[in-house]
């Protein structure tokens, strides 16, 4: 029995307003928990922890059927419509060789399930689930049911999206951006069939899901914190899943919203995003899909894209804000020093998440948009580049005179620090409208997100990982298995996307089954097969993180409440946590970011310690 | 071990501009501009990568120098500081001014090439006179020229498919339009993009410098065959142009008896 789950305990957060804990009810109903079997303590669980690690599982699931599809990507660029050896069983019409339409499928969904179903939850399921109560001191979510459902509105979102894999015409092939006519014309593309319409169901599920996670975020956040736990005394992290929570509760209703509208064009013709006068395929669109009699039209494709980037613009840096807080905090910790101008940090990432609103247009530069947008939209995506350039200096000032400890956590957020540079300065050239015309829809682009979601986001999740895995399972993981799964997963990265840059110079555009079909591109060939051969060694790296993740949650070395000397709230609860967090009282004097203080003769002053 | 994590963060700054110096060799470089703003365009886009590589190598290095030095074993404790408001001001500021700088130095290169207003006026071709209407469908380029009357849309109107036949040093002036889904313009020796929109009518303009024959590719994902949506744009001389076109009327006139059939 956990001491903190009955009334009798002196409970946490005794002063503070938490909603229903007034009621002996709730109270008694977490106490009940505990004596519930397996699947209401692992399976149906409305503890945050539990939750968190669902996601971070199901995530991780996801990120290896992801990166499959990169694979055979990376397969067809460098040995266009060879077989692929040994797996002729699972293509026999073509004894193994991707076909054009199968490739379309393959860049659609690697890039849908790497954006929806593993970074954004990772990042706010899982680490947004696991950290905010325990970095915040509060004993569980504010609405831990509605938390309960988050997860499992992610369920509806799997089925849809593994299910159109299966449906005649394959999954959807119209890209991750999905624009219509192409996505909503059934005679399109074969992935415009069905796959289409599961790649909008999942997807409309990720979004509920998304939508619950940041209610509770935010209120969980700006309600629970411990006593004396001040805004500004709030680890980076905290702020970072904050702002990020705020930006989805601002900008999911809209993709929400625009996917009903491209699944009752495709269902219903209700012809939102659909022109007159289409022949698509030697087919009138409307006669065909449909029936003659609901032959409406009319409508804008231009629409799908303003609606669409106005969501996934933001998103980008749903996908990075968390990741920047992460490395705030673990940056801090294994340098031993302070945060280098934590303020400053708090007001970038909000201006990042502002100036994110009204930057989408930049996407749109060769749209047929208006062009007098494109110079508003210049700018104001132009000056995003000032913000992360703040945060780069003061992780840099941070570093600046610390006592660094080169754990493998602290690796891959220096590695972070080094790739977001790349990813965030090449955003610039995007950025110009002129030089835009020519690089639009080139690698330049690959590499530029590749850089700042993988390289940059991905490796903050690997240094979370490797960071908060203590307090997760109560162990280390092994140190020096994590140094060489860093080593290789550094260099194979940078060898894998840093040439895509010199592609898109060169003008090679993406999302093409065959490069070599165009004359101006014969010469990139050898590239590609470099490219392609890096990222499967760096794909066949990542067993050294599967291995040592496994072993270590079972027989890695056993550790106390604070492996690090951290100094914010979480690593004052027992490693792992029980239900309800903590088993003492706490109350905040100070920020999580005080090592190396000449006030007392340890090196870091934990958040909760009066002097 | 904190040589070589220190080298590793090293060689990013160190090979990252190698292989850019190495470009020219690779062939990883801009393919050859022939287009009369393609020139700005490569400039605009080397500005850019001086400004980004300064900063590029200097943080770069900062980083693996930062991570060199202070992972040394110290017996004392850390620097002890929360931050600079001077240095905060100086590293807002600066890249404050660089950054726009940088997007107002964009400004008129855009506005010659995309807006309406700027358009080519006085030469042959101009957004009422235009060379040719070009329609993307999939996954192929068609390409109808006014004919004799000047005027799209009527009896002499020619078609042709896959090669864009335009004439050399004029200011060309083609409405691009789309047939069932997204298409884009791409000739990379033009750096001229533009998407090709279901329902609208876009004009566009360049200025070939050079005869010659360049790919014309597809830049937005239209479909399967996407990847095979290849054209080309053959620039000669006036001259030549005009032949070109009346072969062009007669073939298309021609009732198939003219030569023998």
């Amino acid at each position: 029995m956990n001491p903190v789950a009955t009334p009798a305990a002196p409970h946490v957060h005794a002063p503070h307003v938490q909603p229903g804990e007034g009621e002996p009810g709730t109270v008694r109903e977490h106490h009940d928990h505990h004596e519930l079997g397996f699947l209401r303590k692992y399976v149906f669980s409305v503890d945050h922890k539990v939750i968190g690690l669902q996601f971070l599982f199901s995530g991780l699931v996801f990120l290896v059927l992801g990166g499959l599809m990169a694979m055979a990507i990376r397969y067809q660029l460098a040995w266009p419509w060879q077989p692929m050896p040994g797996l002729a069983w699972m293509f026999p019409a073509t004894g193994g060789a991707i076909t054009p339409e199968f490739y379309t499928m393959l860049f659609t969904m690697h890039g849908t399930i790497m954006i929806f179903f593993v970074m954004i939850p990772l990042l706010t399921g899982a680490f947004g689930n696991f950290l905010i109560p325990l970095m915040i001191g509060a004993p569980d979510m504010a609405f831990p049911k509605l938390n309960m459902l988050g997860y499992w509105t992610m369920i509806p979102a799997f089925f849809f999206i593994l299910l159109g894999f299966f449906v005649e015409g394959g999954h959807a092939a119209g890209g991750w951006t999905s624009y219509p006519p192409l996505s909503t014309i059934e005679s399109a593309a074969p992935g415009s069939l069905s796959g289409q319409t599961c790649w909008l169901m999942g997807l409309t599920w990720v979004g509920v899901s998304s939508m619950m996670g940041a209610v509770n975020y935010v209120t969980t956040i700006v309600k629970m914190r411990a006593p004396g736990l001040t805004m500004m005394r709030l680890p980076l992290s905290i702020w970072g899943l904050m702002i990020t929570s705020l930006l989805q509760l601002f900008a999911l209703p809209v993709l929400t919203a625009a996917s009903i509208m491209q699944l009752l064009d495709r269902v219903l013709n209700t012809g939102f995003f659909t022109p007159t006068n289409l022949l698509v395929n030697n087919v009138t669109p409307d006669s065909f899909a449909y029936g003659a009699e609901a032959a409406a039209a009319g409508g804008q494709p231009l629409l799908w894209q303003h609606l669409f980037w106005f969501y996934s613009h933001p998103a980008v840096y749903i996908l990075v804000l968390p990741a920047m807080g992460f490395t705030s905090d673990i940056l801090a910790v294994h340098a031993r020093k302070p945060i280098f101008g934590y303020k400053p940090m708090v007001y970038s990432m909000s201006a990042i998440a502002g100036l994110g609103f009204i930057v989408w247009g930049h996407h749109m530069f060769t749209s047929g948009m208006n062009p007098a947008l494109g110079m508003t939209f210049m700018v104001s995506t132009v000056m995003i580049a000032l913000p992360s350039a703040i945060k780069v200096f003061n992780w840099l000032g941070t570093l600046w005179g610390g006592r660094i400890h080169l754990r493998t956590p602290m690796l891959f957020a220096c590695a972070f620090v080094s790739m977001f540079i790349i990813g965030g300065l090449s955003g610039i050239w995007m950025a110009a409208t002129p030089v835009d015309i020519y690089i639009h829809d080139t690698y330049i682009v690959v590499a530029h997100f590749h850089y700042v979601v993988f390289a940059g986001s991905l490796f903050a999740i690997f240094a979370a990982i490797y960071h908060w895995f203590p307090k997760m399972f109560g162990r280390l993981m092994n140190e020096t298995m994590g140094k060489i799964h860093f080593v290789g997963s550094f260099i194979f990265t940078n060898t894998t996307f840093y040439m895509m840059h010199q592609l898109g110079v060169a003008g090679l555009m993406r999302r093409t089954a065959d490069p070599y079909a165009y004359d101006v591109y014969q010469q990139l060939q050898p590239i590609n097969e470099f490219i392609t051969l890096s990222a499967f060694c760096m794909f066949a790296w990542q067993i050294f993180f599967v291995a040592n993740f496994f072993h270590s949650m079972f027989w890695g070395k056993r550790v106390g409440r604070n492996p690090w000397n951290a100094a914010s709230l979480e690593w004052d609860a027992p490693s792992p946590p029980g239900h309800g967090n903590f088993d003492r009282e706490l109350k905040v004097y100070r920020g999580p970011y005080e090592f190396s203080s000449p006030e007392v003769a340890e090196d870091y002053i934990p958040q909760t310690r009066a002097l | 071990m904190r040589l070589l994590f220190s080298l590793m963060l090293l060689a990013v700054p160190i090979l990252g501009v190698w292989t850019f110096l190495k470009a020219d060799e690779w062939h990883t470089w801009f393919p050859q501009n022939v287009s009369s703003f393609g020139g700005e365009i490569d400039g605009l886009f080397n500005l850019i990568l001086y400004m980004v590589a300064f900063t590029f190598v200097v943080t770069e290095v900062c980083l693996a120098w930062f991570v060199f030095k202070y992972s040394a074993k110290r017996s004392d404790k850390g620097a002890f500081t929360h931050g600079s408001h001077k240095l905060e001001m100086i590293w807002t500021a600066i890249p404050a001014v660089a950054l726009l700088f940088i997007a107002f130095s964009q400004m008129e290169t855009w506005a010659k090439i995309k807006f309406q207003k700027n358009f080519p006026k006085d030469g042959a071709y101009s957004v009422e006179h235009p060379i040719a209407e070009v329609w993307a469908s999939q996954f192929d380029w068609r390409f109808r020229y006014p004919g004799d009357d000047g005027v799209l849309g009527t009896v002499d109107d020619l078609e042709t498919s896959f090669e864009f036949v335009v004439p050399v040093d004029t200011d060309v002036v083609f409405k691009l339009r789309s047939r069932d889904v997204i298409h884009s313009f791409f000739v990379p020796e033009f750096r001229l993009k533009q998407d090709a929109l279901p329902g609208h009518t876009i004009p566009v303009w360049f200025r070939a410098t050079k005869t010659g024959v360049y790919d014309l590719v597809c830049a937005e994902l239209c479909g399967w065959g996407h990847y095979k949506m290849a054209g080309s744009v053959r620039v000669v001389s006036a001259e030549e142009f005009k032949t070109r076109m009346a072969a062009l009327k007669a073939e298309w006139f021609s009732n198939g008896k003219e030569e023998g059939q």
